[in-house]
């Protein structure tokens, strides 16, 4: 049995797919994979790539952290902030990449820790974008 | 009897009120409609976020010591979030919302002793409490009519560093809920120290969850932004509210002022025709003095 999908965020829910084969998640403690079948588990994820394979198609989501919940092969995603690949503005990952890395070389302690997750977030977008190009750009569009 | 331009004068003046409450009442039923809408997409998320945080405070342990954020204390100071509009003319909104703050503040319903201090969002609410000399920790204006979680989070943030430092031994948050359209009713919810929901008994009793990378990690994760989501909702909440309750007090008032309209046209047109009739009785008395 197939497991379903749902990515929500404190303003919208992002999607919801109930034909999902896996997914892979940018936990805290590292990547993990999530077939059907799996036990229960509640994960805070780190800011990062998650990816869903349905049959031979995977799509790429950027989430900013948050939780993610494993029961009776329902995968709920609690995001801060989540884009699907096709949303995220390139310009604007390098833009933000950018201000981040500045503030960070002149970020004083108690400001470094935000840089820092600031340029990681960025960085992740930017891979997000990457892996999309490297595959041709395909997928679902997704209409705002 | 008013002289006829002067009853003129006065119509058209009530037309023009009529006409503005008309805009302002068509305004807030486009803004109420799409602040309900926001309010309902933040569900889903809250919905799930108590569901977590009811599964994993009954495996965090005892809550006074599994987080800071649960810790209950002595009570010394509370301070109240007051979410307030900015602007006026919503009927007596703003002032059922100073009248319930103004019962906790002075009052010994709020169930607690000591200082109490207050971070206004709105300017109306603000206003109101600084002419009591009540301490602001931070004040809020402008959040515009559909703040994000981005535009809220300053103000969680701010009452939970106050929490976790010690300034502060509890925090309430004031804001109207949204009932109906036509009813709005203040309430307050205590935020700080966090109550956890209790955890569905089904759920909690049959599925053992595994936690990464531990309960109390997650724990400590997860409550800060359920404080952050508690204040968006409720500003979200309240934004509805304001715009409902704008829209409702100026259909009155239209109403008001066309029931009005039409009551004056009544004394004017009986005006007028008096003094046609007079006018008449002028000529023909003087024609038949003409005669004579």
């Amino acid at each position: 049995m197939p497991l379903t999908l749902e990515i929500i965020t404190g303003e919208r829910r992002l999607l919801r797919q109930e034909d999902v084969d896996e997914v892979v998640a940018p936990g805290s403690l590292g990547e993990l994979g999530i077939l059907p079948n799996h036990a229960p588990l509640i994960t805070s994820l780190a800011a990062g790539e998650l990816r869903v394979k349905t049959g031979n198609d995977v799509e790429e989501y950027f989430v900013s952290g948050g939780f993610l919940e494993v029961h009776s092969d329902e995968v709920t995603v609690l995001a801060d902030a989540a884009e699907h690949g096709s949303e995220i503005d390139a310009e604007r990952a390098e833009a933000a990449r950018q201000r981040a890395q500045e503030r960070l070389d002149q970020a004083s302690d108690a400001d470094r820790a935000r840089a820092q997750a600031a340029l990681a977030r960025s960085l992740q977008r930017l891979r997000v974008l990457e892996h999309r190009r490297r595959r041709g750009g395909g997928g679902r569009e997704m209409s705002r | 009897m008013a002289n006829t331009r002067e009853i003129r004068r006065r119509i058209r003046s009530v037309e023009n009120t009529a006409k503005i409450t008309n805009a302002i009442q068509l305004v807030a039923a486009s803004k109420m409609r799409r602040a309900q809408d926001r309010a309902l997409q933040a569900r889903p998320y809250a919905e799930k976020m108590q569901s977590v945080l009811g599964q994993l405070s009954s495996v965090a342990g005892d809550p006074d010591t599994a987080h800071p954020l649960l810790e209950r204390r002595e009570i010394n100071e509370t301070t109240v979030i007051l979410i307030t509009p900015d602007r006026g003319l919503c009927g007596g909104l703003i002032a059922n919302l100073e009248r319930h703050t103004g019962e906790i503040v002075l009052g010994p319903e709020a169930g607690g002793t000591g200082d109490i201090s207050m971070i206004p969002v709105g300017r109306k609410g603000g206003d109101y409490f600084q002419r009591f000399g009540i301490n602001f920790r931070a004040s809020f204006q402008e959040l515009g009519d559909y703040p994000g979680l981005a535009e809220t989070q300053p103000i969680s943030r701010i009452a939970i560093d106050d929490y976790t430092e010690g300034r502060v031994d509890r925090v309430l948050l004031v804001y109207a809920s949204f009932i109906n359209t036509v009813s709005q009713v203040p309430v307050t919810v205590p935020i700080l120290p966090v109550e956890p929901p209790a955890g569905d008994e089904d759920a909690s009793g049959e599925t053992q969850y595994i936690f990464e990378p531990s309960p109390q990690e997650v724990l400590a994760d997860l409550l800060p932004r359920y404080v952050d989501l508690l204040v968006y909702q409720a500003v979200l909440e309240a934004a509805a509210s304001e715009q409902s309750a704008r829209m409702v007090a100026m259909r009155n008032a239209t109403d008001a002022a066309n029931d009005m309209i039409a009551d004056l046209t009544l004394v004017y047109n009986k005006a007028r025709q008096e003094q046609i009739t007079s006018e008449l009785l002028d000529i023909t008395g003087g024609v038949e003095a003409l005669k004579g």
